[in-house]
């Protein structure tokens, strides 16, 4: 954990009344940060029916995890995870290698009317894909593409914001790199293979990271484009079953709780990664 | 990263200069083909389907010339679902860009525990809005046994305020929601253009007798207008795309006060099956978005000229 920690560890922390004052507010900001998350834990290990008990207390009279229990048994969470994850993985690695053999294409290779076609792309940013919704679902329909993983991932793969943030950082890429290995006899593609997808390894792990967590909480079009409760992604059926549960406040806290846990653990686990990624993804306009 | 000049006189072999010119399109092509196919066709489609009165599948209808438009013109369901999205957007754009500055600020500051300070606000933004519309509909806004009621009860009130159910606080219930939900990524943004200042600028201000507060109004926030830009152009347009946590809550009620435009897109061409009316209303919509767009562009470039 420790190199998570701001570059200052080390230098001894003067504590003025400022940094108190400080202090205290980020603690109670945090507290209130956490709060529902920590009550949605809490309702979610009480007995059936205490959650609506009042006055509400945090633990229930005992500790239990029947609404876990009876999640998993009613719904089809697993096959929804199942779902999530697939659609989520092969979006993530269609995306960064379309867009990052794009960008390279851009950055680095002539052909006439490459200019004409990056503005065709660079202009798509302003695209935002939600007004899309009705005619890009009349195309899946035509297309055949309705229920099925195709339909969820080939309308997510074609990101240009991406495009863009990888032709920048390509353009800053030395071209004496690939000169050498050009003189060695490579070809182009296994130039882009062996030289500049290492070399871009921080960046694209950082778009890849971010493009993962949105199309795993993708809700809108999911959920215009399967219709088939075996065929949805988590957030889609969670929100789709949530009546036929009977109204369980501890079984709908349970299913939330599978349903976050996932992308919080990836974000433990790359918390750098995703703190660079925003960052590009949002800075890199400027 | 290392300036690369653009045009450099080379005296390579010819063949290594061709080696940068063959297989240009190789590489573009499948990009190319998925964007056109998936965007550019439906844009361009999209406006076909705005002149005709086709049902969901795009079959059976008849060229309807501009009757969609000028319906949708005449719809108060559109100015009432278009005033919900922008009355959102007014309404969390400011607490959400606040919020995340001095979530920044104060972590930035501590240098103390970042892990703690970045998991704790920015967590909620990992949660899918699935998950976040159930989390405060079922369990932080019921009336009386809602967290939120619970909390007040805390402090001695009970007032069983109908959180999603009231007109005069659903709209504020789901700014309060979206807030704790996505400010996280202003925060990270906040944080990475301050750590990106350098430090011997505090150094000089603190020697020529700045306080904390004069360094904070002097050096900081003047060096984060460009970041204050970006974070509010990006909120704008996140904020006008309002659908999931709205649809999740609320449904757009009670009686449509917090429905959105898209939501109303989604009723018209999805549930109401008239997708070339739904198209010519989404393309109001871009309209809208176009327009914010190009106004932050022309401002962008003036701050940038001053700056």
């Amino acid at each position: 954990m420790s190199a998570l920690l701001s570059t200052d560890e080390g230098r001894k922390v003067r504590w003025t009344p400022g940094r108190r004052v400080m202090l205290a507010a980020a603690l109670l900001l945090a507290v209130v940060w956490v709060l529902p998350l920590a009550w949605a834990l809490a309702t979610s290990f009480k007995p059936e029916g205490e959650a609506t008990r009042t006055p509400l207390r945090w633990l229930g009279s005992h500790f239990t995890f029947d609404a876990y229990r009876k999640v998993w048994e009613a719904g089809d969470i697993g096959r929804w995870m199942f779902n999530t994850a697939y659609i989520s993985v092969m979006t993530t690695i269609l995306t960064v290698l379309l867009c990052a053999m794009a960008a390279y294409g851009f950055s680095r290779t002539e052909f006439r009317g490459r200019k004409a076609l990056y503005a065709v792309v660079l202009a798509g940013i302003m695209v935002p894909p939600q007004v899309l919704m009705a005619p890009l679902f009349a195309e899946m329909v035509q297309l055949g593409l309705v229920d099925t993983y195709w339909g969820v991932i080939l309308p997510q793969v074609a990101v240009p914001a991406m495009v863009f943030i990888l032709v920048k950082f390509f353009d800053g890429v030395p071209r004496e790199l690939e000169e050498a290995a050009f003189v060695d006899g490579a070809g182009r593609w296994r130039v882009f293979w062996t030289i500049v997808m290492p070399l871009s390894r921080p960046v694209l792990a950082a778009v890849g990271i971010f493009t993962f967590i949105s199309t795993w909480n993708n809700f809108l079009w999911p959920f215009l484009v399967t219709t088939d409760p075996g065929g949805m992604t988590l957030p889609v059926g969670l929100v789709n079953v949530q009546t036929s549960y009977g109204l369980r406040y501890e079984q709908m806290m349970a299913s939330v709780v599978i349903a976050g846990l996932p992308l919080l653990i990836v974000f433990a686990l790359f918390q750098r990664q995703i703190v660079r990624g925003v960052a590009h993804t949002g800075l890199a306009g400027q | 990263m290392v300036p690369v000049p653009a045009e450099q006189p080379t005296q390579k072999p010819v063949t290594v200069r061709r080696r940068w010119t063959e297989h240009g399109l190789v590489f573009i092509a499948p990009f190319f083909l998925t964007y056109a196919l998936f965007l550019l066709w439906p844009l361009v489609s999209g406006i076909g389907m705005s002149l005709r009165s086709d049902n969901i599948t795009g079959e059976g209808g008849e060229f309807v010339g501009f009757d969609n438009y000028t319906e949708a013109f005449r719809d108060p369901h559109v100015w009432s679902s278009l005033g919900n999205t922008i009355w959102f957007t007014v309404l969390s754009t400011v607490p959400l860009v606040v919020t995340g500055l001095v979530l920044a600020l104060l972590s930035h500051h501590l240098r103390f525990v970042q892990w703690l300070w970045r998991l704790s606000w920015f967590a909620p933004f990992l949660l899918p809005s699935g998950v976040i519309g159930l989390l405060f509909l079922w369990v932080i806004f019921p009336s009386d046994f809602g967290f939120a009621d619970q909390l007040l009860a805390w402090f001695g009130l009970h007032p069983g305020i109908g959180w999603l159910t009231d007109e005069r606080y659903a709209m504020l219930s789901i700014v309060a929601a979206t807030v704790w939900w996505t400010v996280g990524f202003n925060f990270l943004l906040y944080l990475a253009a301050l750590q990106s200042i350098p430090r011997h600028l505090y150094e000089a201000a603190e020697l020529d007798g700045a306080g904390a507060w004069q360094r904070l109004r002097h050096v900081t926030l003047p060096l984060l207008k460009r970041t204050t830009g970006v974070v509010l152009v990006l909120q704008i347009l996140a904020s006008l795309k309002i659908f999931d946590q709205v649809y999740i809550m609320t449904g757009g009620g009670p009686d449509d006060s917090t429905r959105p435009i898209l939501q109303y897109v989604y009723q018209s061409g999805f549930t109401g099956y008239r997708i070339g009316y739904a198209s010519a209303v989404s393309y109001l919509f871009f309209a809208l978005i176009v327009i914010v767009s190009l106004v932050q562009l022309r401002f962008s470039r003036r701050s940038g000229e001053s700056a």
